[in-house]
């Protein structure tokens, strides 16, 4: 494609989420100081990609910490969850100690929000992901994904429903 | 995109705990967590538009005790339950939300007494666990019905989204009542 084509399908303001039936772009980030965390490891699996926009937020059982409560959930249906924003590994790692949080944090810090970018959920004018999730089946193709205003958390129903049609 | 509008899935019915009359206008079905701070704010928040909306509205509580952050939510959620089975499900309900500071076992059971309980049946339904399972099926109800924290409300069966304060709230009841 060329550069021309790019702008043309990609306006600078309003990225757009990849389209349920692609491929889910490949990636490999770092989940602790010393480990990473590559997308392709789960093949045969469903995975769901959790993009939010900053460790720490205020509340109570936010996003993840909700997730958290729920991952017994994702487990019975052989799901991997992952959690990605543009904080650094030693944030989340504090942010996950904190919060008891089972599952991984993804480092998307460098190039900053790099894959957030590839899956057109990068908000430029903020700096940070939009709060955005994907649910990609076992042969890496996206099967389902839902973008929430920035400030409202989507729970997990959707992502449940998703599974659940992965399975039927 | 799949559109994303979340409603309540177990409707509600005899399983639950409701203040207020069946027929009401409105119903305000509530999950939360008796160790949330943010819930203890929202008891009173709760307190003062039932009082405004009278028999307008019906409120039905349902637990989702966020068990990581708060150890002691699932043993508060079920004396809860264990006092509904006695009749006095509101009591401790309130106890509860009065002491959220206070929800060590020995609390629950001076709760379990104070609000008159057969503290024997009580003592044996929260040491077999006789509620756990209500509890998680609040739990999972409101995980398939977009809880996305606690408190999380909704009103006629529809996620609420606003604030949890007494005005934000009480305008979106209003609108129904």
């Amino acid at each position: 494609m060329s550069r021309i084509e790019t702008k043309a399908v990609m306006p600078a303001k309003a990225a757009t989420p990849l389209r349920v039936g692609s491929p889910a772009p490949d990636f490999s980030l770092p989940s602790t100081p010393d480990q990473r965390v590559a997308l392709r490891e789960f093949r045969g699996r469903p995975v769901i990609l959790a993009f939010y926009p900053a460790d720490w937020s205020p509340v109570c059982g936010d996003q993840m910490g909700l997730y958290n409560e729920i991952l017994p959930e994702f487990t019975k249906k052989n799901a991997e969850l992952l959690g990605i924003s543009v904080d650094g590994v030693w944030c989340h790692l504090a942010f996950a100690g904190q919060r008891k949080l089972h599952f991984p944090l993804l480092a998307d810090f460098e190039p900053k929000g790099a894959v957030a970018r590839s899956y057109g959920v990068y908000r430029e004018a903020d700096g940070v992901t939009e709060r955005a999730l994907f649910v990609i089946d076992g042969d890496g193709i996206i099967r389902w994904s839902y973008v929430s205003p920035i400030g409202i958390n989507p729970g997990a129903d959707g992502i449940l429903a998703a599974l659940d049609e992965l399975h039927q | 995109m799949s559109s994303h509008s979340p409603r309540l899935t177990l409707p509600v019915g005899t399983r639950d705990h409701a203040r207020g009359p069946a027929d009401a206008p409105v119903t305000l079905v509530e999950y939360g967590d008796y160790e949330c701070p943010h819930c203890g704010m929202a008891h009173g928040v709760v307190q003062a538009v039932r009082e405004k909306l009278g028999d307008r509205l019906r409120f039905i509580y349902r637990n989702f005790p966020l068990n990581t952050s708060h150890p002691h939510a699932m043993h508060a959620a079920e004396a809860a339950e264990a006092a509904g089975a006695q009749g006095k499900f509101w009591e401790m309900h309130d106890k509860l939300f009065e002491n959220q500071q206070a929800l060590e076992d020995a609390d629950l059971m001076r709760y379990a007494q104070e609000v008159g309980l057969d503290t024997g049946r009580f003592t044996q339904d929260m040491q077999s666990h006789a509620f756990a399972d209500h509890v998680q099926e609040d739990f999972r109800s409101g995980m398939r019905s977009g809880v996305n924290g606690t408190p999380t409300f909704f009103v006629n069966g529809q996620r609420y989204n606003g604030g949890a304060q007494l005005e934000p709230l009480l305008d979106a009841l209003e609108r129904m009542a």
